[in-house]
């Protein structure tokens, strides 16, 4: 780029080569002495509590934001923390001149991280297992095809069209099944506590879930495809989603009333931000259950029920 | 989902009795793709009655007849049926709760004017709802600060603090306008404690004597000192603790007091110097009113203005003291409403483990028998934030096993919890239970020991029920 050796040019005309190395020595000290001094303030009690001279790095995403507060003479600190337990979002961060301090840069890309894993992992064999489900799979054959092909997502393989016909209880009055969708940890993390939740709420109502099938890549609409297929009145699916920068966990319920491929996206309800720092799983459970009722009894779903 | 929520708010007190209609919006405040959040999103006066005198038969006993007549007159002005009103609190204030038939007033009251109007007493709660009706509770959520409020009105001075919006401390002395009355240029009444008070500043005041404005001048100007010393203005003398209504129950501020207001019946003279009569009301309302005004030190707290005075206590008994539990909980319909639950709170250490927990509830049910017999009760528990389905079912199962004697006892199964988990430990609770018992699960209410809770019919097409906290004892 010749604009920028010209700019350099200029810098290397005004100065001499000794009076630039030490320039850059000077920046890399004051640098190096900026880390050292954020280490020492210990931002959070995770990263002083965990010792360095084991092999082990701590784990810097252990504290909630809400938690850290990095200004250092607030004028009314307690008025800033309460505002704080309102939001997840990072305010009281502080800075280096225009800069993020380097603690809330690597949290940063820690969550990021975080977020990242939860899309690229698959659901641990073992949460199957427990959970007994029947595991199928959407069109896609590979991580990197769910994720540039949103419809494939939407479709049943062949196989697992076949297996879930043959094995799925036909016209249930709900039928209740789980899928990857955007994060896998959301399935690990909440299924435990939501699922027995709505089994109980329903029971009371009168109403059995029988085998509950786990799509693999998938997404929203292969609950479309899944209705059909059993012929069940309501079609209920626990799904992850997308991850963001405060929580990967986070589960959805979409729920519809005899869904089939042809139903807008408003035929669906949904309850959505269900993990621990959202929507109590356990309690959220007892809520789907009612609102699936509330379906069967209305014969609607989405935008029509008037919950 | 919005809805209206209209309440009645009766006030009984040492001077006046006044009425006030109001309307709570409820809202869902939810996005539409979470969970439902229903929140109280206004409050707002449709109908404030006049200000009447307090109708008593004698010195000790409150004219039940008169006092229906007044309520019954002010809901047909205000056109406003019985019918419609859901929740709502009489209370019976200063003075007037001293009077020998004060409870029964109160609940005929209570029975008269709606289905789900609550009877409240006691100086604390007094203290709570006038602070609230004046507006020091917003205030001090507002402003992140203490805001107190100090209702003096005819017979009793409440005094609330709050801090960022949560209640901080309490306090009533006895002293108001009403405590010394005037007719025809003479004195007529000195309430006990006045006399003693001038008997300690050596003032000769006898009934009967010409009411003379220097000698009540001196009076009010005592009485003055005394709310100074209250909230740590001026030091405390040996008199002091005579002055406090419950012997023993010192105001005692746990962080420093930023900013006050006045209300009650006597503010009005604190905060505009109304020329005219000072006997205007047969009292020395008007005389203390200047006198507060005139203090030297009580300005030296920052002063904010009272969203309410003279109807303070009224409007807080109104607007302020109905909370709403919802949208996720579970309830048995026909057991609504009740009234007059005492609570049972369970602390941290007895919700450790499930064990603890049963023994607890077990055990704490002594404190709510009658003749040996247990007696209808509210469970508070707290839990954690986000429990797992599984400690739901322990807690579930502590609870059944807990209250066994309760149930047994044919009483229904009421379950406050402080964190969101209702609606899961409802149907956990149902779905455990050997014998069908009614069951009411609500949450996000907090509540303590010592504090009765009224539970409302539903509103909002069934998902939200009015809840009232009594706070009778505040320590």
């Amino acid at each position: 780029m010749p604009g920028s050796t010209g700019r350099m040019g200029v810098i290397l005309d005004m100065y001499q080569e000794s009076d630039i190395k030490q320039m850059v020595r000077d920046i890399l000290r004051d640098v190096l002495s900026e880390q050292v001094s954020a280490q020492k303030q210990k931002p959070g009690k995770s990263v002083s509590a965990a010792p360095r001279d084991e092999g082990f790095v701590p784990d810097i995403t252990a504290e909630s934001t809400k938690e850290q507060f990095f200004v250092p003479a607030p004028a009314d600190r307690d008025g800033y923390l309460r505002m704080k337990e309102f939001t997840p979002a990072r305010i009281g961060v502080w800075r280096a001149g225009p800069r993020y301090n380097t603690f809330s840069m690597l949290r940063f890309r820690a969550d990021h991280a975080t977020a990242q894993d939860a899309v690229f992992t698959d659901v641990p064999e073992e949460v199957l297992k427990q959970h007994n489900f029947l595991c199928g799979q959407s069109m896609c054959s590979s991580r990197d095809e769910f994720i540039t092909r949103p419809d494939l997502g939407r479709r049943l393989n062949d196989e697992t069209r076949a297996l879930f016909k043959k094995e799925l209880p036909q016209n249930a009055k709900v039928l209740l099944m789980t899928g990857d969708g955007l994060s896998s940890a959301a399935v690990s993390a909440n299924a435990a506590d939501v699922i027995p939740s709505i089994k109980q709420g329903l029971k009371q109502q009168g109403i059995e879930i029988g085998t509950i099938p786990f799509v693999k890549y998938c997404r929203v609409g292969a609950m479309d495809e899944v209705g059909p297929l059993t012929g069940a009145e309501v079609v209920c699916l626990l799904i992850g989603e997308r991850p963001g920068l405060v929580t990967a966990e986070s589960m959805s319920a979409y729920m519809a009333y005899k869904p089939n491929p042809d139903k807008p996206e408003a035929w669906r309800t949904v309850v959505s931000n269900i993990n621990r720092g959202g929507t109590p799983p356990a309690e959220a459970g007892a809520h789907i259950a009612g609102i699936l009722k509330k379906i069967l009894d209305a014969k609607v779903s989405g935008v029509d029920l008037n919950l | 989902m919005r809805d209206e929520l209209l309440s009645v708010g009766i006030d009984i007190g040492t001077s006046t009795t006044q009425v006030i209609f109001s309307r709570i919006s409820i809202e869902d405040m939810s996005s539409g793709f979470t969970m439902p959040r229903i929140e109280i999103t206004g409050k707002s006066v449709v109908h404030r009655g006049r200000i009447h005198f307090t109708p008593l038969l004698s010195p000790t006993e409150i004219d039940m007849e008169k006092v229906r007549d007044i309520v019954g007159d002010e809901y047909r002005s205000s056109g406003i049926r019985r019918g419609d009103v859901k929740t709502g609190a009489v209370v019976i204030t200063g003075e007037t709760a001293r009077k020998r038939n004060a409870n029964e007033v109160l609940r005929a009251l209570s029975e008269f004017a709606g289905d789900f109007v609550v009877a409240t007493a006691g100086p604390d709660l007094e203290s709570i709802i006038a602070a609230r009706g004046a507006g020091a509770d917003a205030y001090s959520r507002a402003h992140s600060t203490t805001a107190a409020n100090y209702d003096i009105g005819g017979g009793t001075s409440n005094f609330a603090m709050f801090k960022n919006g949560e209640l901080a401390c309490t306090g009533c002395l006895d002293i108001g306008g009403r405590l010394v009355r005037v007719e025809g240029g003479r004195i007529s009444y000195i309430a006990p404690k006045i006399t003693e008070l001038c008997a300690n500043e050596r003032i000769r005041f006898f009934v009967g004597d010409r009411a003379e404005m220097n000698i009540l001048t001196r009076i009010a100007e005592a009485m003055t000192a005394l709310l100074e010393m209250s909230i740590g203005l001026r030091p405390k003398s040996s008199f002091y603790p005579r002055i406090l209504t419950e012997e023993g129950r010192d105001i005692h501020l746990p962080y420093p007091l930023e900013n006050m207001c006045f209300s009650g019946g006597v503010a009005d003279h604190i905060y505009g110097d109304l020329a005219g009569d000072p006997f205007l009301y047969g009292d020395i309302g008007v005389i203390l009113g200047r006198a507060i005004r005139e203090s030297e030190a009580l300005p030296r707290v920052k002063r904010f203005s009272p969203s309410e005075t003279i109807r303070a206590t009224v409007v807080g008994a109104g607007s302020h003291i109905t909370e709403i539990s919802g949208s996720t909980i579970d309830y048995d319909r026909e057991l609504l409403p009740v009234k007059n639950l005492p609570i049972l709170k369970l602390t941290p250490e007895d919700e450790a483990d499930p064990k603890s927990m049963r023994e607890a509830i077990a055990c704490k049910m002594d404190w709510f028998r009658a003749e040996g017999r247990v007696q209808p009760i509210a469970i508070s528990i707290t839990l954690k934030r986000s429990p797992s389905f599984l400690e739901i079912q322990d807690a579930a199962d502590a609870i059944l096993s807990g209250a066994s004697e309760l149930l047994a006892a044919g009483h229904p199964l009421v379950v406050v919890s402080e964190n969101d988990l209702a609606k899961v430990l409802g149907n956990t609770l149902r779905a455990r239970m050997t014998r069908r018992s009614p069951l009411v699960s609500i949450d996000s209410i907090r509540v303590s020991n010592g504090d009765y809770i009224d539970i409302g019919r539903p509103a909002a097409s069934g998902s939200v029920l009015p809840v009232v906290v009594k706070t009778l004892l505040f320590v």
